[in-house]
């Protein structure tokens, strides 16, 4: 036993159809270098699929990963089942590609950041630690 | 509130288990409560542990295993299965990549299904120390078969078997020569050994020197045949304290051939264990571990209190000078701190 200790739990999951996770891999990767627990999903999770684990495993952040130019149905989808489930407070992180124009919707929505190609992950890990204080 | 929190497990909402499991494992004050208030209704479960070296299948041997056990019992209802999936923490960062659920999706979307993973957080054996925790709060919420797998493991991490009633342990073919299998340590664990991927053409090797292996630790009537002469073997030490003989058998997890016969090993094993007393016996020495690891870690703490740090570095510093044995440090220092 001894001394209590958290640590930010994060899901990784690759919604939707397409097959390419390897930017989710790299970012579960440089989570996991900064000190988080990351529970990685693998591909092809339905918005069902994805809620559910995040009830299990008890994460602070959803982080989610499409490429298929489907975000705009699974995100408004998976933020519904997370709020039916309690989940109102797990944060939700998008990366992606995600046209600019449909970011402000997203936002609005309650998606906490959304990462294009290019972005550092020093970016999305200090996001990500200032989501969880 | 902890004791609401506790009945709200009791009463099978999910979101409070998940909760709960959180606090258990970073073992705050309120998973203390909890595991206080859940303890009379603990005990039934059947705990089975699955262990075996990195990249022999365990995570997708676990999934088909949860999926057989949840259609197993025609016309009565299916048991509730939860999983608790250990992966190692990174010694470097603290971080850890959870990565079993990858295996276990075709177990998503049925409620009577709860998976949780879990880092090592620098335990080692197998586990993390909140693990027992974890799967004491699985048996009070009412789960009749919990399923721990441990982070790969190689040949010393045998922790499990003093957790789990039913111990498998998962081989691969083409994974060193019948000398590993007389080797002490996890082999010596399993009540089932398992060859998982047993398509492999090296499989029925493995399959002979697992099973020649237990041919010399279990022999009939203390012989065994050595160039068609019966030997007698000095085996007192090599019996299991029971008479179970560990079954051997062959799967492949990815279809998932092989596993209604594992399913009916487990099966055997528990009846075994409920029939001869031995469920009975474990338990006890389960307790008694726990109870002393309690008393061990409460006593310390105690101490801590106790001894101002001055006094615990000065004498560290005499110890490191060689001016102080560390054998004379400690009484001193339990001394020093009133105890």
């Amino acid at each position: 036993m001894g001394n209590s200790q958290s640590k930010i739990r994060v899901l990784i999951a690759k919604a939707g159809l397409d097959g390419h996770d390897r930017g989710a891999k790299v970012v579960a990767r440089s989570l996991r270098d900064a000190g988080m627990e990351v529970i990685y999903t693998g591909l092809r999770q339905t918005p069902e699929m994805i809620t559910e684990a995040a009830l299990q495993e008890d994460v602070h952040v959803v982080g989610l990963s499409i490429l298929s130019g489907a975000h705009m149905t699974l995100v408004p989808k998976i933020l519904k089942l997370l709020k039916e489930e309690g989940l109102d407070d797990v944060k939700l992180f998008l990366g992606g590609i995600i046209p600019d124009e449909d970011k402000p919707e997203l936002t609005k929505l309650g998606v906490n950041g959304i990462y294009g190609p290019g972005t550092s992950t020093q970016t999305i890990i200090e996001d990500i630690q200032k989501a969880c204080l | 509130m902890p004791v609401t929190h506790a009945q709200a497990i009791l009463n099978g909402e999910r979101l409070a288990l998940s909760r709960a499991l959180t606090q258990v494992e970073n073992n705050t004050a309120e998973g203390l409560e909890i595991l206080k208030a859940l303890f009379p209704h603990t005990g039934s479960a059947h705990l089975i542990g699955v262990t075996g070296a990195p990249g022999t299948g365990k995570s997708t041997l676990v999934n088909q295993l949860a999926l057989t056990y949840r259609q197993s019992i025609a016309g009565s209802a299916p048991p509730r299965v939860a999983i608790v999936a250990v992966d190692p923490t990174s010694p470097f960062s603290g971080g850890a990549l959870l990565g079993d659920r990858v295996r276990m999706q075709d177990l998503a979307g049925d409620p009577g299904i709860f998976i949780r993973s879990m880092a090592s957080r620098g335990s080692l054996g197998g586990l993390a120390a909140a693990t027992a925790g974890l799967v004491q709060v699985f048996d009070a919420a009412g789960f009749e078969i919990v399923i721990i797998e441990t982070v790969g493991a190689g040949q010393a991490e045998v922790n499990i078997a003093k957790l789990a009633h039913s111990t498998i342990v998962i081989e691969a073919p083409g994974l060193g020569d019948e000398i590993q299998t007389i080797k002490a340590g996890i082999l010596e664990i399993a009540d089932i050994l398992v060859v998982n991927k047993s398509d492999r053409p090296d499989a029925e090797n493995t399959l002979r020197g697992l099973r020649n292996m237990l041919s010399l630790a279990h022999p009939d009537g203390d012989q065994v045949n050595h160039h068609g002469q019966l030997m007698e073997l000095d085996a007192e030490s090599d019996r299991t304290e029971n008479g179970w003989i560990p079954h051997v058998l062959p799967t492949i997890a990815t279809s998932g051939e092989g596993i209604p016969d594992l399913v009916n090993s487990l099966t055997a094993h528990y009846d075994y264990l409920k029939s001869s007393g031995i469920w009975q016996v474990r338990e006890e020495k389960r307790l008694k571990n726990q109870l002393e690891t309690l008393l061990g870690t409460a006593l310390r703490s105690r101490w801590e209190k106790r001894i101002s740090p001055d006094i615990y570095q000065a004498a560290l510093a005499q110890v490191i000078k060689r001016e102080l044995s560390p054998w004379r440090a400690v009484e001193e220092l339990i001394l020093g701190a009133g105890l």
